[in-house]
């Protein structure tokens, strides 16, 4: 049986490069990135200790198209090493492809379009869609990097004068807190008054994730 | 990619100043495009030909290097904006002018989706090309569009999703067409990020357009295919 997973590294390695798997559990999480932090928080807490964790760069959500191969290659790299691989991502922006490959490599992944659907609870999600979609959500993740997932790759360090081209139809900014964190709490609402956004702060907790990872455990 | 400090562009022969014209936009020079523009039509250039020897042209270099991964949002949006100055003095111009019509394009963004930087980019190469768009903006309910097919009578109808959650109000309005029998008086194009040609072709869609520039390939083939047809 494996040990509790290390200490993550800093985010912007799981931004740039993620995490290589710390071997010897039998079930292999791959994730992305940016729920690391929440995968080895539930890990440790239910001391989930067959359970390895890989973590893709949570940079590959500036590129979805790449998500799916990087998805199929990592599942290839590890399968003859492992009972059972998760995947932990949602549809995150692949149109149904991710879905589609992982049907066609037998592993099972996360429900929802995205990690804020999950996150506040799929079906919670789908409730309020139709009402809250002029909103802009950040994960606890997403607040932390804010800079390198929203601002420096839309050029807004650059050019500023971008800003309502990209969110002039946004209303608010909706911190999903995974955590209770006051300083995080100051940045989200920095990032909306940087985006010239309304600001709210839901705590979510882990939602969904903890309970399919639940599942996941008893695979 | 110019040193445009040193430049004038009224100094410049027509041949340069559109060559410095395709670097501006590509650097998102809006203030210079606008000059060009002025210079161009002072010198005598038809509104049309200034909109497609230098606008258009350059427009399309710049969605070239966006598709091969030179380019980035950030700078064809600044292109984007800066052709929109651009265009703004040609528009009444053409208007006036008269310039060769390719064909009629109602489009806008899906019930529940607000993104609207693609559609916007299509819609503006869409009429760089010769089409007249109807842009209904952002989060459109069926009812809108079939109101605007009914109203505006286009050749095309463009749909515009960036989301997973919305793509799939796409075929809402396309089996609406079909239960109204008015599905093949229109071309359907399809775009957005998360969208692909398979999920085009299940919703009964003509065709998935991954860019601006292959929109207006598209359109403009479908539209001669349309006028080329014995009862079109």
């Amino acid at each position: 049986m494996a040990d509790l997973p290390a200490p993550l590294p800093d985010d912007t390695v799981l931004t740039e490069a993620g995490l290589a798997p710390r071997e010897g559990g039998r079930i292999l999480l791959i994730a992305c990135g940016a729920l690391a932090h929440e995968v080895v928080a539930l890990i440790k807490v239910n001391r989930w200790t067959h359970m390895d964790l890989q973590c893709l760069p949570a940079k590959l959500h500036l590129y979805p198209e790449k998500i799916t191969a990087e998805v199929a290659r990592a599942v290839a790299d590890h399968k003859a090493a492992y009972e059972r691989i998760f995947i932990l991502y949602a549809d995150c922006g692949t149109g149904g492809l991710l879905q589609e490959k992982c049907k066609e490599l037998g592993v099972e992944m996360l429900e929802g379009p995205h990690c804020y659907s999950f996150f506040e609870g799929n079906a919670v999600f789908a409730e309020h869609l139709d009402s809250e979609f002029t909103a802009f959500y950040l994960t606890d993740f997403l607040v932390r990097q804010f800079d390198a997932f929203v601002w420096r790759p839309m050029g807004l360090d650059r050019h500023p004068e971008l800003r309502d081209m990209y969110f002039g139809n946004y209303t608010k900014l909706v911190y999903q807190a995974q955590t209770q964190d006051p300083a995080l709490d100051a940045k989200a609402e920095d990032c909306a008054r940087r985006l010239g956004l309304a600001y709210e702060r839901r705590f979510t907790g882990y939602g969904d994730l903890a309970n399919a990872m639940a599942k996941m455990a008893e695979a | 990619m110019a040193d445009d400090d040193e430049i004038i562009l009224s100094e410049l022969s027509d041949d340069e100043l559109v060559l410095q014209m395709h670097d501006d936009l590509y650097d998102g020079l809006k203030e210079e495009i606008e000059e060009g523009v002025n210079i161009l039509i002072a010198r005598g250039w038809a509104p049309y030909d200034a909109l497609t020897k230098a606008l258009v042209a350059g427009m399309t270099i710049v969605g070239a290097d966006f598709r091969d991964g030179i380019l980035f949002v950030p700078e064809v949006l600044l292109a984007a904006n800066a052709m929109k100055g651009g265009m703004a003095i040609l528009k009444p111009l053409l208007i006036a002018t008269g310039a060769p019509r390719m064909g009629k394009m109602v489009i806008g963004t899906v019930k529940g989706d607000i993104h609207d930087i693609g559609k916007n980019l299509v819609g503006m190469m869409m009429e760089g090309a010769g089409f007249e768009v109807k842009d209904l903006g952002i989060n459109n309910s069926v009812e809108k569009y079939l109101d605007a097919l009914e109203a505006e009578k286009p050749d095309i109808l463009g749909m515009s999703a960036l989301l997973t959650t919305t793509m799939p109000y796409m075929k809402v309005v396309i089996d609406t067409m079909k239960e109204k029998g008015m599905r093949d008086d229109y071309i359907v194009l399809v775009g957005g990020a998360p969208l692909n040609e398979e999920f085009s072709k299940a919703i009964g869609a003509d065709a998935y357009c991954r860019d601006a520039a292959v929109a207006v390939e598209t359109a403009k083939a479908f539209v001669s295919r349309k006028h080329n047809r014995p009862n079109a």
